[in-house]
């Protein structure tokens, strides 16, 4: 395989239910690049990045992480890998019973074999790279959403992972710790080469620090390519999608059956948006 | 709360099982910490041993003074034989005593009470009690009427 | 075949299969989170404090419950027995209701709807908060990290819960009985002596609450990490706990009883 390609993505089929939310995706994420994952919600974004973690596993096709089937590892190789990834949950996901201080000690205190001091001073410098040293004894309950990320963050990359992946990072974030967040997930690309995956549906800011985008939505890659390839991509879709637009090839509407049918009557205006 | 109160506080809920444990032991399973070996067994023969039962209790006056190993079937008389293991520190009891199937209460347990002979000689390990006298018929059919069963 | 008979005979298949899949998917999840002894180092500790949630914190209702349910026996054990003339033998059936039943069941029953559906609900919210998930991505196995210690910690906690209940209970009899009504305290406990055996009755029932421990608690996480991660989900897997529970340790109950002491 080649060098520079970090996880690759090879026709992927997933389904839930009866809903397919994958349906043959192909798609290379070069190494120590930040790539943006972009789409509608409910799109499957955090799906795919659960694929990567091999959290859930692809009816077919293949997802290789550093040349690795993880479908396919055995699951004390898969949990080996996991330690080289960071990933930061949409949620944050802190534990609720630990202080924001021994949230970020946790990887370390499990995974090394670190004396007390040291962890003190790796946790305190990873909660000063995202603002909130001085937040440390709090609860995760005490937090807002924008500190719960931010505290999350540190926790992902307190084991200075070779791969994070960064789950609506900018979501509920206020506009300077917004800025904050932006430039840390780039110092952290270029200062430690680390291969960043960032999945959002906030347009501007992915594709003002993402070297690689690619836009899913209907299952399918609709479009890929560096920033400026997007914005000049020929697709209705990709522009509908880049610039916002309600109406368009992509369906704001979950797939649904047809409206007459649920209300017992014509809906006017519907009609035609129905195809 | 700091890990090492939650220690202690765990340590000594498990100490106050393991009391419990012994409680349950000694006080009302009524296990003794000696070992069993001080003891001497006598035998008695009786013509119906009622609802005596192994580990029965063997008293003197009301002070216990040993338990009823076994009851078997002697197959030549067609008796009863109760082996009866008495405490070592139990030594003078006199060689004619006699041996008498009582219940505590009217549904209690039963159990041997030895009432004191006169004999200079006292039971030694092997002996048999001269005369004994059997568990009452109108008893037994009362407590087999109420428990259905008689004795445990 | 009318279509309601089918459709009735097609549910049952489903949730029969459902109920199959089930269990197998529990006996999978026991078996993932008691294999492999972790480090001692890491794993004391958090066993430590589980037993403080699931075994300490138990310890107030469990004790008052003793106390008011060997009081009761008393009373009951009293007026039944006195009409025969033998009320000196409430000792002896105390202590045998006590350590053969009452004991491990009623401690169960507590231990179900104080701990279990506490354990559940943690160990759901935990789910729904992605928190489970996190451990997983930071490649630590949360049936190692999160329900081993909670599942060793039910398993120990039960029978010291049952032994102190017993114990209790005995000792609020004896409150009642010879502190209050009046029989003689050396026919009180003579008498338990004297039929109370320690193999038979007590170790019997030792078992028993360590039967119970391990199914409450098993019962109790798989619920918690089986549930739908939703408020509504962690709430049904909740009552699913302490009604499933219950049955387990009343259906178990008499099957043990069969077994142990039924020697007919
Ligand atoms: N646990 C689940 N069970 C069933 N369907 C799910 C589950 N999680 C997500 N989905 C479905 O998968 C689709 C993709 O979800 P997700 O990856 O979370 O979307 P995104 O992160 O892009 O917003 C959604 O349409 C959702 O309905
Ligand atoms: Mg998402």
């Amino acid at each position: 395989m080649s060098d520079r390609s970090c996880i690759i993505l090879d026709d992927v089929v997933f389904t839930r239910g009866h809903r397919r939310i994958f349906d043959g995706v192909s798609l290379t994420i070069p190494r120590g690049r930040i790539t943006a994952i972009m789409g509608p919600s409910g799109s499957g974004k955090t799906t795919l990045l659960r694929l990567v973690g091999g959290q859930l596993k692809p009816d077919s096709g293949r997802v290789l992480v550093d040349g690795e089937d993880v479908s396919r590892l055995r699951r004390k190789d898969l949990y080996q890998l996991r330690e080289r990834m960071g990933m930061l949950f949409q949620s944050g996901a802190l534990f609720t019973d630990l202080s924001v201080f021994e949230n970020v000690a946790f990887p370390l205190r499990v995974h090394t074999p670190l004396p007390d001091d040291m962890i003190r001073d790796i946790v305190l410098m990873k909660l000063e790279a995202v603002g909130l040293r001085g937040a440390r004894d709090l609860m995760p309950a005490e937090l807002s959403g924008g500190m719960t990320r931010r505290v999350a963050l540190a926790r992902a990359i307190a084991l200075d992972p070779e791969l994070i992946m960064y789950d609506e990072p900018f979501a509920g974030q206020d506009p300077i710790a917004m800025g904050v967040v932006v430039k840390l997930i780039r110092e952290l690309n270029t200062t430690m080469g680390l291969t960043s995956v960032l999945v959002s549906h906030d347009v501007p800011e992915s594709l003002s620090i993402a070297h690689y985008a690619c836009i899913i939505a209907d299952g399918k890659l609709i479009g890929e390519g560096t920033p400026e390839q997007l914005k000049a991509h020929p697709s209705p879709r990709v522009q509908q999608f880049l610039n916002g637009q309600p109406d368009g090839p992509v369906p704001f509407h979950y797939p649904a059956p047809d409206a007459a049918a649920d209300w017992g009557c014509v809906v006017p205006g519907e009609e035609d948006s129905r195809a | 709360m700091a890990q090492r109160t939650t220690d202690i506080i765990v340590g000594l809920f498990i100490l106050a099982g393991g009391a419990a444990l012994l409680v349950l032991a000694l006080q009302v399973s009524g296990l003794t910490l000696k070992p069993g070996g001080e003891t001497y067994s006598v035998q008695a023969y009786f013509n119906d041993a009622g609802g005596l039962s192994s580990r029965a209790r063997v008293s003197m006056a009301g002070v216990t003074v040993g338990r009823i190993r076994e009851v078997t079937l002697d197959q030549e008389t067609f008796q009863a034989r109760v082996v009866i293991d008495i405490e070592a520190d139990y030594d003078s009891i006199p060689a004619d005593s006699s041996a008498i199937i009582r219940t505590s209460g009217l549904l209690g347990e039963q159990y041997i009470d030895i009432s004191p002979g006169a004999d200079m000689e006292s039971l030694a390990d092997g002996d048999t009690f001269y005369e004994t006298q059997s568990a009452l018929n109108i008893e037994r059919m009362i407590s087999n009427f109420a428990t259905g069963q008689g004795g445990d | 075949m009318p279509d309601y008979l089918t459709n009735r005979i097609a549910r049952l298949g489903r949730g029969t299969m459902e109920a199959v899949a089930s269990l197998g998917r529990s006996a999978g999840f026991l078996w993932g989170s008691l294999v492999g002894v972790p480090r001692p180092s890491v794993g004391l500790p958090l066993m430590v404090r589980q037993i403080y949630n699931i075994g300490v914190l138990s310890l107030a209702i469990v004790v008052v419950s003793g106390l008011f349910i060997g009081m009761v026996l008393a009373l009951q054990g009293y007026y039944i027995l006195s009409d025969f003339g033998s009320e000196s033998a409430i000792g002896q059936m105390i202590a045998l209701t006590l350590l053969r039943e009452l004991g491990p069941v009623v401690t169960a029953l507590l231990f179900a709807g104080r701990a279990g559906s506490a354990l559940t609900a943690e160990i759901g919210l935990m789910k729904a908060t992605e928190q489970l998930s996190s451990m997983e991505m930071m490649g630590v196995d949360p049936l190692r990290r999160v329900i081993a210690p909670r599942l060793w910690a039910g398993f120990i906690s039960m029978p010291v819960l049952a032994l102190i209940f017993s114990v209790v209970g005995i000792w609020g009899g004896m409150l009642v009985g010879v502190q209050w009504l009046g029989v003689f305290e050396g026919s009180y406990w003579g008498n338990m002596q004297s039929s109370v055996t320690f193999f038979d009755d007590v170790v019997n029932g030792l078992i028993k609450s360590l039967v119970f421990g391990f199914v409450c608690t098993w019962i109790a996480v798989y619920q918690g990490y089986d549930c739908v991660p939703t408020s509504a989900g962690i709430s049904s897997a909740t009552t699913r706990t302490v009604v499933f529970s219950s049955l387990a340790v009343l259906g178990l109950d008499f099957v043990l009883t069969a077994v142990m002491f039924g020697s007919f």
